[in-house]
């Protein structure tokens, strides 16, 4: 049984596709990242997924069953978004309560831990909590709730460098202690590309990219020198994108380099190095026209 | 974050060369125990099973070996075989470049020797 599958999945409005035929298949207990620009989709994806909003056309299953109006479904998903919302006079501890009726799986343990390490006052009011404080209620949630799918959208608004590696340290050893499907949105690549096993890519409402983190790793590079040189090694490769400074080329190029290929361009007199994911994502995600499989 | 490094190289394989190095550099003896994947993992923030399969490599290398419940184990004569398998890889890793840069600065053969003699006095 897959955590999620979404087969063919569109969400439009007017018209216009937020979401456009989307598919993939969610294994679980593994940890995926859900890239892409501002309104991409990410959001929308996460939203049809956990069952906050209708999909236009396709479809969706959670643990193997439609999670619409799904209770059973639902009580396994836990969805912390960027800019979650809580009843206006709730305090931490209110919502940290509420939290834990709804999770089956719910440890308490956990959140105490997390408000400790985040320096949240329980007492005190949401209202009255800052931006980053917030976000920390939320991180405390998702991974306190330990459910079977836990998806977190751009979970640290306002979280500064120390509340972060909490997050991070703290989900990885939630992860190990109880493993669960985690999915991560984030715009925060390079930090959390470690602990990501699987990608999405989502561009204009589609998914250009479906991959295993480890491959993406050799899967581009980006290679600079003199113009001509650059040009001359490029013929026939699968080019993502060009930056000059003067008679300096760089380019980033699609495609396995190998230990071959850095040979040929460290005697061409170029340099060549492995793209990371956030340079990936940029090149893949950065221009007007939108990415193409094969386009040069 | 420095580590894991975006050198294309796969993280499996850096988290055993990180290992490897403390056992080389003698700071994770023979017979001790491993940092247990979890604070690898936390230590580096990197995905536990990533880490289970770096320290995974050096099991099937005979350098680490599980003792059941309780964890890993640097092996007995870990660190002589990593010593061995890093002197062979010594030629290719670090002389070939370094001649490499050595002709492209015009630094001739006898000079770099020199160069290396001279260091080695102080």
């Amino acid at each position: 049984m897959h955590a999620a599958e979404l087969k063919g999945l569109t969400k439009s409005y007017g018209g216009q596709h937020a979401l456009d035929g989307i598919t993939l298949k969610m294994e679980e207990n593994r940890i995926y990242g859900l890239l892409g620009r501002n309104g991409a989709g990410k959001t929308t994806l996460m939203h049809v997924l956990t069952a906050q909003l209708f999909a236009t056309s396709g479809e969706v299953k959670v643990f193997g069953s439609d999670p619409f109006e799904n209770e059973e479904a639902l009580r396994k998903i836990c969805f912390i978004k960027e800019s979650q919302k809580y009843p206006e006079n709730f305090r931490v501890c209110d919502v940290l309560a509420v939290a834990s009726s709804l999770y089956p799986r719910w440890s308490a343990e956990t959140a105490e831990q997390l408000l400790k390490e985040f320096r949240l006052p329980q007492n005190k009011r949401v209202k009255k909590l800052s931006r980053g404080m917030l976000s920390a209620v939320g991180i405390i949630v998702g991974l306190a709730s330990r459910a079977e799918l836990t998806l977190f959208d751009e979970p640290y608004l306002g979280l500064d460098a120390v509340a972060r590696e909490i997050f991070y340290r703290n989900l990885i050893q939630e992860y190990a202690e109880l493993p669960r499907t985690i999915v991560l949105s984030s715009h925060l690549i390079d930090e959390v590309s470690g602990l990501l096993e699987h990608i999405y890519l989502i561009d204009r409402g589609r998914l250009i990219l479906d991959e295993e983190a480890e491959l993406l790793r050799s899967r581009a590079y980006s290679v600079a020198g003199p113009a001509a040189k650059v040009d001359a090694f490029l013929g026939g490769r699968s080019v993502l994108g060009k930056e000059q400074l003067g008679g300096f080329l760089r380019a980033s190029v699609l495609g396995e380099l190998g230990e071959g290929g850095m040979a040929a361009a460290r005697t061409a007199g170029l340099e060549a190095a492995p793209l990371s994911l956030q340079q990936l994502v940029v090149q893949m995600t950065g221009n007007e026209a939108g990415y193409e499989e094969g386009s040069a | 974050m420095t580590f894991p490094v975006d050198d294309g190289r796969p993280i499996f394989q850096q988290v055993a060369e990180r290992i490897e190095d403390d056992i080389v550099d003698g700071s994770l003896a023979e017979e001790a125990q491993a940092p247990s994947t979890t604070h690898f993992a936390q230590f580096y923030g990197i995905n536990p099973a990533t880490a289970a399969k770096g320290v995974n490599v050096l099991v099937d290398q005979g350098i680490l070996y599980k003792k059941r419940g309780i964890g890993m184990f640097v092996a007995e004569g870990a660190r002589e075989k990593l010593l061995a398998r890093r002197r062979h890889q010594f030629y290719e890793q670090y002389v070939v470049p370094l001649l490499q840069e050595a002709e492209k600065l015009g630094i001739s053969g006898e000079q770099l020797a020199s160069l290396i003699t001279e260091k080695g006095r102080g």
